[in-house]
């Protein structure tokens, strides 16, 4: 059993904010929760207007919870733009709370419609809406604090959280927890404010008997033991890299140049001075790669962040990275496109860009992540392949990973899987002869049994050796031309890439085991489709799921899988890009494309339509 | 135990390939003289050099050093550089690359670099062309010079490598010539040894795409003598083979004039201040022209200035101080964190 309430109002009424404390609150109180940040690309559209309207949907329910929901059962809006700009994300029975005090003629004119017909334009006839004066409470219940008019209508945002927590008897400690932490020692009267804004819409629930859709029948009991704190996918990506760095023992280095939605995790990098990371703003996305190279050239983890754009830009050097053989993680967070596109809106297109942007045949290894939680494990998990397997790995999340959040149940680096580089001194290679040519010089692509070229690191005495773009002899390294050693060296780069499947666990299906349909996804719609197939295969139908983690080379089990079943349905956001690559590589008759190119979370209730069709 | 070296431990023996008179060799053993030095004055072995290469005719350097080397793609040496130097504050990091890969696609990283003062060794090998794609003008060619892609001459105004980096601020700005090898060499030594960007340009003949490019006032001795000037720190500005000619501030614009000529005393010529932040007496030599002015050659600036890699240092320590022994562990379980029992 799962509920959705959606906050929306201005940019600037803090509906961010309440969102993340609502849904931290949940979980606090033991409910599975994911969130969905809608906000615009403007930084502060004009107040009041549709375009400037900022939403924040949670899902919230009694079991582990691995999507943000379809329509929203509960809707705030806190004046008629948001109203206006977010009903349609509504259930036809939502109940929808409006800070009534904003709902003048006036304001109600400025987006287009009138007062006396409102409901009927918007179709909201069915709904229960809850007309509360939340800007006089909130006047009231800060009066005492004695701020001026502007600081006390901040406070609005809190009689907002207070009010739909006592709608679920969820407890306001976490909140009350929060603005103490970050008010206390700024302002100690917009402390208590806050604090005094939010008991009132609390008292107010209570007083008015508004109780939540789903509220009896939502007992909180949805995680598994543990240590858990709410994560979103940019932080996840950024501490998947801190906690690999020191299980490897290289220092952590980021190069990066800002860009939506992917520069939250050049932010919180930087924060982290004391864990020894180092983070370098470039001057744009090329050096924002090639400063990583050089990073890693001397030794570090080294990781580049960017979104689609900025992956076209930094294509060549990828493809450097490629030939030289450099341990380098470039994270893309998908973002609609093509060019500029829809900066803040998720999209999965830029798969095929990963798969094969580069000038020259240049496999790389491509991984993919499928909620905020698993964005930490697969920068792990790139970090582990790029720095044991000496090569460049593209990792794929997107906007909808980046900012929404879910619970991630804490673990020490302790428990984490080994990461071991192929770091070598001249000592260590004293009985391999085939190291070294005639003068004793070190032979740069020497690699190990993996295939990994030995990382002999700048500052190491005796290994002294040149790397470069120019194709190369094998093993020897030195610029060669020949046909030969351009088809072998062509050869290695492939059989490096191909050798990865095993550092990454078969494919996991759920439902049949085989049959008439299978679905397959990835990123972040696997949470819908997922649950959209488990839906169907508890109603009998012979479907199953599975996710599809790495992409390149292609996850061990994916092909199998596929040939188990009679139909293979793909579904993606994108004009069916994973569908048309595995129809290259899998000898299958029958691979559809359930494509979605509106740049928007797929819906459950869709999705099951949409699979039945396929089904029969 | 501090090892000594000479020139031949710094090469790996490869055969170089450049063309006959090609200014490159010169500059390339001029390099392998300074080497030794270098590694004695900074007190570092062979094996924390690493040269970085971009693509160009002077970027196959990296190839014939028996040191850490990455011949890289083109224009973004000095990015990869950025990175290596931020990583590895230990290294003596040192950039290869032409009036092509740095100026024009590379130009961003290297103002870039210029700008945060990070502690590298660039050699500008200026030839005013684009020799490895076989002749096409660059962004240093002379106005009007006729090549492959300028038939008609050249319409656009060139870069001076040395007025851009002090332009973008770097801390220290040299000009050589390749047959000055002993010049070249001291300016090398001096920037690898200078805290902070060293942008040393050096005017290389391209023997068969641009032969002569700086002859006017490089073919000779005797030419070098009364058409180029050498600055020296604390030194006054004179020239000529009887070092009678100098220069002196005439209202804001430089001006040559012969001590005891016209009224010209010694005491009127200027004295360099290569040390003073002020980048406009830099910029007005570094922009001199033969046949107007003497071509200046030299250290033009050399001031002090925190660099990027060693402020990046200090934050880590000072953050580490702030919260020493901190671990993966303690950022991942700190904070706002629940248990479920």
């Amino acid at each position: 059993m799962s509920t959705v309430i959606r906050f929306s109002g201005d940019s600037g009424d803090g509906m961010q904010m309440v969102g993340n404390l609502f849904s931290e609150s949940a979980a606090f109180a033991g409910y599975g929760v994911f969130t969905f940040p809608d906000y615009p690309a403007e930084v502060r559209a004009p107040q009041g207007t549709v375009a400037g309207v900022s939403g924040f949907q949670i899902n919230f329910g009694t079991q582990a919870i691995s999507h943000h929901g379809d329509k929203c059962d509960i809707l705030v809006a806190m004046n008629p733009a948001a109203l206006v700009a977010h009903s349609k994300y509504a259930t036809a029975t939502v109940t929808i709370i409006v800070d009534s005090d904003n709902f003048t003629k006036e304001a109600v004119a400025k987006v287009g419609y009138d007062i006396e017909t409102l409901t009927e334009q918007l179709h909201l006839e069915e709904c229960n809406i809850v007309e509360a004066p939340i800007t006089q409470m909130t006047l009231d219940a800060v009066a005492a604090f004695e701020l001026d008019r502007k600081s006390a209508l901040k406070c609005r945002n809190m009689v907002v959280l207070g009010m739909t927590l006592g709608m679920y008897d969820i407890s306001t400690e976490y909140a009350k927890k929060y603005i103490t932490h970050k008010f206390a020692t700024k302002n100690e009267l917009v402390c208590r404010a806050n604090i005094s804004a939010l008991e009132a819409g609390e008292n107010y629930a209570r007083n008015t008997h508004l109780v939540g859709e789903h509220h009896e029948k939502m007992g909180a009991n949805a995680l598994a033991k543990g240590v858990y704190r709410s994560i979103n996918g940019n932080q996840a990506v950024a501490w998947g890299f801190i906690a690999a760095a020191e299980k490897s023992g290289r220092p952590l280095f980021c190069g990066s140049y800002p860009i939506t939605p992917a520069t939250g995790i050049l932010e919180e990098l930087a924060k982290h001075k004391a864990l020894g990371v180092k983070t370098v703003q470039a001057e744009d996305e090329i050096a924002g790669i090639c400063t990583a190279i050089g990073a890693s050239f001397g030794g570090s983890l080294a990781v580049t962040t960017t979104s689609g754009p900025g992956l076209a830009l930094k294509s060549e050097a990828l493809g450097l990275a490629v030939m030289a053989q450099i341990p380098l993680v470039v994270v893309d967070v998908q973002r609609g496109g093509p060019s500029t596109g829809l900066p803040t809106k998720s999209e999965q297109a830029d798969l095929l860009q990963a798969m094969y942007g580069r000038n020259g045949d240049c496999p790389l290894v491509v991984l993919t992540a499928h909620s905020p939680a698993d964005c930490f494990d697969k920068a792990y998990m790139a970090a582990k392949i790029a720095l044991e397997r000496m090569m460049p790995v593209v990792l794929l999340t997107d906007g909808n990973l980046a900012n929404g959040t879910e619970p991630w149940r804490v673990r020490g680096v302790a428990d984490m899987p080994s990461i071991t580089p192929p770091i070598v001194s001249r000592e260590e290679l004293a009985e391999k002869a085939e190291c070294f040519n005639d003068n004793g010089l070190f032979k740069p692509y020497s690699a190990n049994e993996n295939l990994a070229r030995y990382w002999a690191i700048p500052g190491t005495e005796g290994l002294e050796h040149r790397l470069g773009g120019l194709e190369k002899k094998p093993i020897a390294g030195s610029i060669s031309y020949s046909p030969e050693d351009h088809a072998t060296m062509g050869a290695l780069r492939a059989e490096r890439v191909a050798r990865v499947a095993e550092m990454v666990p078969s494919v996991a299906i759920e439902g049949a085991t085989e049959g008439d349909l299978l679905v397959l996804s990835w990123g972040s719609n696997v949470g819908k489709v997922s649950e959209a197939v488990a839906q169907l295969y508890g109603e009998g139908a012979k479907v199953a799921h599975a996710t599809v983690e790495l992409i390149n080379p292609l996850q061990r089990g994916v092909a199998d899988v596929m040939m188990r079943f009679k139909r293979v349905l793909v579904c993606e956001s994108n004009s069916g890009q994973l569908a048309s690559y595995l129809r290259s590589i899998v000898e299958h008759g029958d691979i559809r494309s359930l494509a979605d190119m509106g740049a928007q979370p797929f819906a459950v209730d869709t999705l099951k339509k949409d699979i039945l069709a396929n089904l029969n | 135990m501090k090892r000594e070296y000479t020139p031949n431990d710094f090469r790996n023996g490869s055969p170089v390939k450049w063309c006959a008179g090609c200014g490159d060799h010169a500059i390339f053993n001029s390099v392998l003289k300074a080497l030794p030095e270098v590694a004695d004055r900074l007190d570092i072995p062979r094996e924390n050099f690493a040269f970085i290469s971009g693509i160009g005719c002077s970027s196959r350097f990296v190839y014939y050093m028996n040191t850490y080397g990455f011949h890289i793609i083109h224009g973004r040496a000095a990015a990869i550089a950025t990175g290596l130097k931020t990583a590895r504050p230990d290294l003596s990091v040192w950039v290869c690359s032409g009036d092509g890969d740095s100026l024009a696609i590379g130009g961003n990283h290297f103002i870039h670099a210029c700008r945060r003062n990070i502690d590298l060794n660039l050699i500008l090998f200026n030839n005013e062309i684009y020799g490895l794609t076989k002749g096409q003008y660059s962004p240093t060619s002379k106005l009007g010079k006729v090549t492959k892609t300028s038939p008609f001459g050249t319409i656009e105004e060139p870069f001076s490598p040395a007025v851009l980096a002090i332009g973008a601020k770097a801390s220290f700005v040299a000009r050589t010539i390749d047959m000055e090898l002993d010049l070249t060499k001291e300016m090398l030594v001096e920037g690898a040894c200078h805290k902070g960007m060293a942008v040393t340009e050096a005017l290389v003949n391209c023997v068969i795409f641009n032969n002569k490019t700086h002859a006017d006032y490089a073919e000779s001795k005797a030419i070098r003598e009364e058409r180029t000037i050498r600055l020296k720190h604390g030194e006054k500005m004179l020239f000529g083979a009887e070092r009678n000619k100098g220069l002196v501030l005439d209202g804001l614009k430089l001006k040559v004039v012969t001590v005891g000529e016209d009224g010209y005393t010694l005491d009127d010529i200027l004295t360099h201040d290569a040390h003073t932040e002020d980048t406009a007496l830099h910029t007005m030599l570094a922009s001199m022209r033969y046949p107007e002015y003497p071509v200046a050659v030299g250290v033009i600036r050399d001031v002090a200035r925190p660099t990027y890699d060693s402020e990046v240092t200090r934050q880590i320590a000072e953050q580490q101080e702030r919260e020493p022994n901190k671990t993966a562990d303690d950022l991942f379980f700190g904070g706002e964190t629940w248990e479920v029992k």
